[in-house]
């Protein structure tokens, strides 16, 4: 077994110098009941090789959408990673430590954290930001326990334009929590007012831009009316690379900006694993969730980094937590950081524009097929069309052509009649002229 | 799972000092670096862009207008300044890190490599299901293996860390406890052992209920009559790790499920040390109810300076029609996605614990680990790391205190009190371990002894290996007893950074980098 350096000699010496007789004696405090004794049916080891071509035969029966036209967005986008970035998160000096618990000896992981903090403060328009969450989806849901934790209110409104599974695992984590969630109807037009629902007992009201549907708002004005009614402003950012080009939401007055960090670094990987971002005031720093890195000096006076306020976590306050997280996305987060550190000021501006610019062409150019049309007025990158029939079937067709045209609303809307001809497109600096003509051509067909 | 609680104390005078000043700050090969922020070129870019094409912008007014504030810096630039950072960590490729509790062993790079593949890297999780066939497929397999490997008949794949998969595993229970209590249980008590993981007493508190802990007895395993004592009608669950995280298996845990389901309530087992038992013991014969497994330590993906992790819970037939959506379905067609209320059927899901399906990455790395060890493998995996923590510990015992007697499971528990006396503590101990180019065991965890010494070699740990490691155990403990307190209390001295404040860095946190101009102001 190639991963094991003990030899047969090796284990009979270790077992004399324990003075047990076998290995199997080690186990002795186990059941008799309970042992396997090989009792099961899996196969044997497999050499490299072996392993290699099963999983690669696995691999080719999927239609990666880097290989083919593709205007899949949702939450998930397909973005050029430049090489730079996977070569530098699989040193092993990075892949394979642990959480920096001996700061000394993990100055690289924490100097990378507290450079990661700042530039997703940065980007999002606020003051701190904590070392990384496991997703968009789950930040949602901690920003919303967080606010909870400030107001000590109960209620927590979420706009129709939330990502519905962003809703769907707010909704689950805090469902034992005596929380009051009121979600409003997905926001098809990106007008919905939700002032008016805002009351004494409100604790957060949870905003995204751009919305599901694509929906560019501004959203300084409800900012004002929470803060008018002690409420906080949550703001959600499900794609990262818009912040290059969008007024930050910490400018226009949110609370906690929460993120998904996958479109910087991190591949689109069936999903997962991807980086959750979470950032907030200053003054709300000791409720924040999650792990925290901190500057301070050592012995000798030099600058250094540890992680810190750690009396909000598990493993010191246990059941009094702000949260349960231990594990987090480092390695995600390092991507992320290295990508965004890449880019630069200039890069990361040019992107989003490049980004915005084609997703116009591609509006400019469905609009003049017969039959569409464009939902979104205001996006950045994304954007709903409705179609003649529903999505859902015209997506499955034009993926028999080898076209994946982007994710019909009814996937994760399902049941809603009004949504049914909905169609989400994304448009990425990966999406060429030429990559548009095959959707325009594929859909001309089928409709 | 270690622990950094402010343990640090002010440098003692007399102890020696760092190496002679260079100009730079550089000593060799130990190379200072500066933060990005600093070494910003304005307008400089380490990515070139295709033009941008001509368009009206349709953002609706918000077209950001303020300077972010990114530094610009070239591709070399960066390479070495990552580089540079990266040579400040101690890392599994460098050394032995018998970090206990956190199983920190080989991360084969066969897997890095299979799930780079393009079928897999640049998959979209909301393509059609068709085009993902493979994809699901790898799930579906992994979760088949996962329920072999531990004798339970359903699984949830979608939690993304262990205690993530803690909150999914008692979500179930609580909402199979409201169910079968028609409505809002009252059960509320969870029986959770002293030396448990912080998680499980903070992933309890998250579904609502109240933490009640169970003593531990004089051989560091749960005490079954004081158990048995807790239990009543409004006890809900017991959260037990097994192995324990003193390193040793619980040998009631036939009797201890026994007694949880006579009481009504559920058995939540915490896997985080299932690379003791993997391929020898299924959990599922134990009794339990649900139980989480860390790809991230049986299964070996790497942990990534703190993560991304995977917790998939296997589940009993009683909690299975709890299990949180998305799951797979494999019909004559091939493999398709629950992802919706609509389409669960006589199931009664929590909900969705993560966006889309999970951590597919981990699922990749993991199934490839599995084949490779395959049946033979996986028991020599778990026997060898028995094997190579007992014999960590026969070769200390007698010069350093093993809390509770042998034989151990994948780790060994050590106490201070071999060092009473010697003004050395724990933390001392550690810190010259890190000067001997070692990373320090968990220390001050579990909470049940004094100064605790978590130890956890692995199994991938060679003899060799394992020989000098003890070697240097045994002449620091040697050392701390002959009264040679400096080289702990001034320990580390070899390292990019000695001992950090870590009273200054909670006392006024500094959590971001400023501009020196902002800095200079808040100064003032």
């Amino acid at each position: 077994m190639r991963y094991l350096p003990l030899t047969e000699l090796d284990r009979h010496d270790m077992l004399a110098a324990i003075g047990a007789p076998s290995v199997e004696s080690l186990f002795r405090d186990v059941p008799e009941a309970a042992r396997l004794n090989g009792g099961f049916d899996l196969p044997d080891h497999k050499s490299e090789l072996e392993v290699e071509q099963i999983i690669g035969a696995m691999a080719d029966r999927n239609m990666a959408a880097g290989d083919v036209p593709s205007f899949l967005g949702a939450g998930a986008y397909h973005h050029h990673i430049p090489a730079a970035v996977d070569h530098l998160i699989q040193r092993g000096e990075f892949l394979t430590s642990y959480t920096p618990y001996q700061p000394e000896i993990s100055q690289g992981t924490l100097q990378a954290l507290f450079e990661f903090q700042t530039q997703v403060a940065l980007i999002t328009g606020m003051e701190v930001a904590n070392a990384s969450m496991y997703d968009g989806a789950t930040s949602c849901a901690e920003a919303v326990l967080m606010a909870r934790r400030i107001t000590r209110r109960d209620k927590a409104i979420l706009s129709g334009g939330l990502h519905p599974h962003y809703r769907d695992v707010t909704e689950t984590q805090t469902r034992y929590l005596d929380l009051k969630i009121v979600a409003t109807a997905p926001d098809l037009t990106g007008s919905e007012d939700l002032a008016a629902l805002i009351d004494d007992d409100t604790a957060c009201v949870v905003v995204q831009n751009p919305g599901f549907f694509g929906h560019l708002r501004d959203f300084s004005a409800l900012a004002v009316q929470c803060q008018a009614k002690g409420a906080l402003l949550i703001a959600v950012v499900p794609e990262v690379i818009s912040l290059g080009a969008v007024t930050a939401p910490g400018d226009m007055g949110a609370d906690i900006v929460v993120a998904e960090g996958q479109s910087l670094g991190n591949p689109l990987g069936f999903g997962g694993p991807y980086v959750g971002l979470f950032a907030a005031r200053e003054k709300h720093v000791r409720q924040m969730p999650g792990r925290l890195c901190g500057q301070t000096v050592d012995e000798d006076g030099r600058r250094g980094w540890v992680l810190t306020l750690s009396t909000r976590e598990q493993h010191i306050r246990r059941e009094k937590a702000t949260s349960n997280i231990c594990t987090n996305a480092g390695l995600c987060a390092l991507a992320f950081t290295i990508h965004l550190a890449l880019l630069g000021e200039e890069g990361f501006r040019k992107l989003a524009a490049l980004n915005h610019a084609r997703a116009v062409q591609l509006a400019d150019r469905l609009s003049s097929v017969r039959g569409i049309d464009v939902v979104t007025d205001a996006f950045f990158n994304e954007f709903a069309v409705r179609l003649p029939r529903p999505a859902a079937g015209v997506v499955s067709e034009l993926a028999a052509q080898r076209v994946l045209a982007g994710v019909p609303v009814s996937r994760l809307i399902p049941n809603d009649t009004g949504l049914a001809d909905i169609l989400l497109l994304a448009v990425t600096e990966t999406t060429g002229e030429d990559d548009m003509d095959a959707l325009v051509a594929a859909l001309g067909e089928v409709l | 799972m270690a622990h950094s609680r402010d343990l640090s104390r002010p440098r003692q005078a007399g102890s020696p000092v760092a190496a002679r000043d260079t100009v730079l700050g550089h000593q060799g090969l130990r190379l200072e670096e500066d933060l990005l922020f600093e070494l910003d070129s304005p307008g400089l870019s380490g990515v070139d862009l295709p033009n941008v094409p001509a368009v009206e912008a349709r953002l609706g007014g918000l077209e950001r207008r303020s300077e972010i504030g990114l530094p610009g810096l070239s591709e070399p630039e960066i390479v070495r300044h990552y580089t540079r950072l990266s040579q400040k960590n101690y890392a599994i490729d460098m050394g032995t890190y018998p970090l206990g509790s956190c199983t920190m062993k080989h991360n084969p790079r066969l897997n890095e490599k299979v799930v780079r593949l393009p079928g897999f890297a640049g998959l979209h999780p909301l393509q059609p299901v068709e085009t993902a066939q493979g994809a699901l497929e790898l799930i579906d397999a992994t979760a088949q293996w996962l329920k072999t490997l531990t004798g339970m008949p359903a699984i949830a794949m979608s939690p993304a860390a262990g205690a993530h998969g803690e909150l999914c595993g008692m979500m179930a229970i609580r909402a199979a406890l409201d169910a079968r209590d028609g409505g809002e249980t009252p059960r509320r008590r969870v029986l959770v052992p002293e030396s448990a993981h912080g998680t499980n007493p903070a992933t309890a508190a998250a579904c609502g209920f109240t933490v009640d802990p169970i003593p531990a007895n004089d051989d560091g395993r749960v005490d079954v009559a004081a158990f048995a004592a807790k239990l009543g009608d409004d006890v809900a669950a017991v959260m037990l790790t097994n192995p324990n995280t003193c390193g040793l298996f619980e040998p009631d845990m036939i009797e201890i499920a026994r007694l949880i389901h006579q009481a009504d309530g559920y058995f939540y087992c915490d896997g985080a040390n299932f690379n003791a038992i993997v391929g020898r013991v299924r959990p599922g014969d134990l009794g339990i109810d649900c139980m989480h497994i860390n790809l991230h330590k049986t299964f070996s993906t790497p942990h990534g300076g703190g993560g991304p992790g995977a917790g998939p819970v296997v589940l009993s037939e009683a909690l299975a029609p709890f299990a949180p959506r998305p799951w797979i379905v494999h019909d004559g067609d091939g493999f398709a996605l629950v992802e919706n209320d609509a389409d669960t059927g006589d199931a009664t899901p929590i909900g969705r614990l993560k966006g889309f399906h999970g951590q597919m990455g981990m699922f990749v790395r993991a199934f490839a680990y599995m084949l490779s060890h395959g049946k033979d493998g996986l028991s020599q995996v778990s026997g060898d790391a028995v094997l190579n923590a007992n014999y960590v510990m026969a070769r200390l015992q007698d010069v350093m205190t093993p809390s509770f007697e042998g034989p151990c499971m994948h780790e060994c528990l050590f106490d201070d009190r071999f060092l009473d006396g010697s003004g050395v503590t724990t933390l001392d101990f550690s810190k010259a371990m890190i000067d001997e180019g070692y990373h320090p065991m968990t220390m001050y965890f579990p909470l049940v002894v004094h100064g605790a010494m978590l130890i956890e070699p692995t199994e991938t740990e060679s003899k060799r290996g394992l020989d000098d490691f003890i070697a240097v155990m045994r002449r620091l403990a040697e050392s701390a007893r002959a009264g040679e307190q400096a080289r702990f209390t001034g320990a580390p001295e070899f390292t990019p950074r000695r001992r950090l404040d870590e009273t200054m860095a909670a006392r006024k946190p500094v959590l971001r980098w400023f501009p020196a101009a902002e800095t200079a102001e808040a100064a003032e």
